[in-house]
């Protein structure tokens, strides 16, 4: 009894000093974002219904999509390399394959019609200003612009994987992949590291990544982070919170809101949890076997000390 | 020569040679250990297996670890993490019990303090744990360099910065320190080989005059009571086992120990294996960055008291009182002026200083890790005067308590 009431104060000294140090602390040092859903609330909805043939003459023509965007499931290739893309544009105008699944609808047709607005740096690119973000409003094909909005979203979506065929590879290469490398998942904003076979190869692989990340750090003021762990040093509700809303954290951030959906995000943190905690599997299946093997050795431990000590006491 | 005879089994072979039979019987048949002690007297083997856990895991870590300030970063979080076949396991364990090791320090401190067990001739156990204490904290410190992330980097830039003793401004004592201007290569070498060879030697080596210490006064009990361990032990022997006060080490106390243990295990592999994050920063999983100072930088958990005694005070004051922090555990023996070697509850006003301390040292922990802004600093200025005023009491309280 008294060893109980012992290990008693012990337990609640130590269970009070970690409160403090842990979950008080840090709820003091963080800003605590509640997520939103990612429903981009203040977008207006997108009630229209789309007819995908007709976005996609719009998508190919009037709106000069493919002008600047690959389209490679489509067979149109990008007119340039990454790094000549992103020496003109600033970064590298993603293929649209999957948009019609990795963004929001909503946010497409936003996005389309004013990037700057949809992608919430205005404070970056204002029009007025003659600071034009280099991918242009679309003014309309001559139609009811909303309804020609609408077709060229449901072309996207009409030619993008199932949300549930959606890879996390696809989904972070998308969202994420043309400002943000991976070196542990071998991914750089030029595309997956090849193995080389020669010396120049790798050379000229590693010039094109310099050159690109060049303009990319003009671009946007700074290069973006490296997120191979950022799984580790911020964490899931972090990033999550984050991407849907980086003004909210930083605010004057170049990071654009990027406008993915709820699912392609779970997507992107499967990616990002692949290359910074790649062994979390293996961790709970082995930690739930040591479990068990310790409640086993403590059960015999149990049962030793009883038995020599009853003839102690 | 010593005569030897025709061995007539393996054993007899090496008790001629060793004399393990002998050896048996002092370090553990006949090594006495009270029998009135709780499982508090378990955490020094508690220590022991924790110490040895970090050895093992620290060993295998070795194998892949690269200290270069280019490389460490990847080496470990993703060489070791990812491509080597539970590296993860490893570095996870030691991590978690690099942090564990000092919450079971902080017990079996307090634990000698409230029963009073470093005087009256245990002296000696005291100022070798203490040895222990900070050689443990300079391992945690160097280790904690060597995954060259942004904590790393910015608390080895804090701590270092320490040694230029405020208005003295030794900053060439500083650079010696750092080997560069600021951390760097030589900076990232020198604390790996304080961190895997010179400290563990030590830390060993401290831990074998550690046990030898206990060996004449006995390790202390419940009571505090004073009794004859040669007429107990033979009263043990003539199997009297039930009235004696004493118990054999091994198998008795050790199977208290290991009961102990296994409880401490499942304790620990909980945190190994689902929640690990408290021991491993995550701020420093982001690579170290000479150009981009962290928001906020604090040291590990266990640090903080001794942090927030620096902190709240002018640059020369502070360290003043950093200093008097970590000097004055060690003169406990000699502060301590009562004739009483007996539980704190026994003991009147101590009693009453022994949880004020523990208070003041909870307090100060979590004041060292929150921004040091408003009601939190005011609140850490006062911790920091009263532990000062806590040690200062102490030898007048205890001088005027009653012999019992
Ligand atoms: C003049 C070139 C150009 C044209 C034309 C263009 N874009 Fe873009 N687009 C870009 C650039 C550049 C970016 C990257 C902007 C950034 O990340 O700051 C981009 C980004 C995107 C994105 C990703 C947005 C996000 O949330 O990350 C989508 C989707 C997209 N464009 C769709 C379209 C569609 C649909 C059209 C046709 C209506 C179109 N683009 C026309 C240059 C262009
Ligand atoms: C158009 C480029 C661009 C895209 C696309 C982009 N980011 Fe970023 N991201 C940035 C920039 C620039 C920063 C640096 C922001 C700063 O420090 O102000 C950043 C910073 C971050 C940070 C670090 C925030 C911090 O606390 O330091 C995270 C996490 C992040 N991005 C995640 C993502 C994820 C996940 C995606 C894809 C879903 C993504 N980003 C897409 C440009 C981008
Ligand atoms: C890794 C470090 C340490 C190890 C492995 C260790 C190990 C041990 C062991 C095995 C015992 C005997 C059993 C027990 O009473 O728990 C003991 C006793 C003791 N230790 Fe430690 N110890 C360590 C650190 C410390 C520290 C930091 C202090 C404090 C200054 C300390 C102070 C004491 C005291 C006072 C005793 C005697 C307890 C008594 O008489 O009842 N030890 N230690």
């Amino acid at each position: 009894m008294r060893e109980l009431k012992i290990l008693a104060v012990v337990v609640v000294f130590t269970l009070i000093t970690y409160y403090l140090v842990e979950p008080f602390a840090h709820s003091h040092m963080h800003k605590h974002v509640e997520g939103e859903g990612y429903a981009y609330a203040d977008l207006p909805a997108l009630d229209k219904k789309g007819d995908a043939a007709r976005g996609k003459e719009l998508v190919m023509g009037a709106g000069a999509c493919t002008g600047c965007h690959a389209i490679s499931k489509e067979g149109m290739p990008a007119g340039m390399d990454p790094t000549m893309a992103a020496q003109s544009y600033g970064v590298n105008p993603p293929d649209l394959s999957n948009a019609g699944a990795v963004y929001e609808g909503k946010f497409l047709a936003a996005l389309i019609k004013n990037p700057a607005h949809a992608l919430m740096v205005e404070h970056k690119f204002d029009a007025a200003k003659g600071k034009m973000h280099p991918m242009p409003q679309f003014y309309g094909a001559g139609g009811d612009k909303d309804q020609e909005v609408a077709d060229m979203v449901a072309y996207l979506q009409s030619i993008a994987p199932k949300t549930e065929e959606l890879t996390s590879e696809q989904a972070y290469q998308l969202a994420c992949g043309r400002c943000h490398e991976n070196r542990y998942a071998g991914w750089t904003q030029i595309g997956q590291t090849p193995k080389f076979k020669k010396k120049q190869d790798e050379l000229k692989f590693n010039l094109a990544k310099a050159d690109y990340q060049d303009a990319l750090t003009k671009y946007m003021g700074k290069l973006p982070p490296d997120l191979s762990i950022y799984i580790r040093s911020r964490g899931e509700h972090y990033i999550k919170t984050f991407v849907e809303n980086p003004q909210a954290y930083l605010a004057g951030t170049a990071m654009p809101r990027v406008g993915v959906s709820p699912e392609a995000m779970d997507k992107v943190i499967e990616y990002l949890e692949d290359s910074g905690d790649a062994k979390r599997h293996e961790r709970e299946s082995v930690g739930k076997k040591v479990m068990i093997f310790t409640l086993v050795f403590a059960l015999f431990a149990y049962l030793w000390k009883k038995s020599l000590w009853k003839e102690l006491h | 020569m010593a005569h030897f005879t025709k061995a007539t089994s393996l054993h007899d072979w090496l008790n001629q040679r060793l004399a393990i039979d002998a050896v048996r019987r002092v370090m553990a048949t006949e090594y006495w250990i009270p029998k009135d002690i709780n499982f508090l007297w378990a955490m020094g083997m508690v220590l022991a297996i924790t110490f040895a856990f970090l050895l093992v895991s620290g060993i295998f870590l070795l194998m892949y670890y690269q200290p270069n300030v280019k490389t460490a970063f990847d080496s470990v979080n993703y060489t070791i993490m990812t491509e080597v076949d539970f590296g993860w396991l490893w570095r996870h364990v030691h991590g978690v019990a690099a942090s564990v090791v000092f919450l079971v320090i902080y017990i079996h401190m307090f634990t000698g303090i409230y029963y009073g067990s470093y005087k009256k001739g245990r002296e000696m156990i005291w100022l070798s744990g203490m040895l222990l204490f900070v050689t443990f904290s300079a391992e945690a410190f160097s280790g904690y360099m060597l995954p060259w992330g942004q904590m790393s980097y910015w608390a080895g830039m804090v701590i270092t910065n320490i040694f230029s003793l405020g208005d003295l401004h030794l900053n060439g004592l500083v650079e010696w320190i750092r080997g560069d201007y600021v951390p760097a290569q030589a900076f990232l070498n020198r604390f790996f080989m304080l961190h895997v060879l010179l400290l563990p030697l030590a830390i060993m080596g401290l831990i074998g005059l550690h046990f030898a210490t206990l060996r004449i006064p006995h390790v202390n009990n419940q009571e505090g009571e004073e009794f004859d361990f040669e007429a107990e032990a033979e009263k043990y022997k003539k199997g009297d086992k039930k009235g004696s006060k004493v118990i054999a080490f091994a198998n008795d106390f050790m199977s208290k120990d290991m009961f102990v243990v296994s409880i401490y295990l499942i304790f620990f592999f909980y945190l190994v294996f689902f929640h690990y994050d408290f021991a491993m920063d995550p701020v420093n999983f982001d690579p170290a960055d000479g150009l981009k100072t962290p928001t906020h930088i604090y040291p590990e958990w266990y640090f903080l008291w001794s942090y927030e005694i620096l902190r709240p005070f002018s640059t020369n004051i502070g360290l003043m009182a950093f200093g008097f922090a970590q000097v004055i555990y060690m003169l406990l023996p000699f502060l301590d002026r009562s004739p009483n070697a007996v539980p704190a509850h026994k003991r009147g006003a101590f009693k009453i200083w022994f949880w004020l301390l523990l208070i003041n040292m909870i307090v100060l922990t979590a004041m060292g890790k929150m921004p040091p802004e408003g009601i939190f600093s005011t609140i850490g200025f006062f911790a920091a005067l009263s532990f000062i005023g806590l040690w200062i009491a102490l030898p007048i309280i205890t001088k005027a308590e009653r012999k019992l």
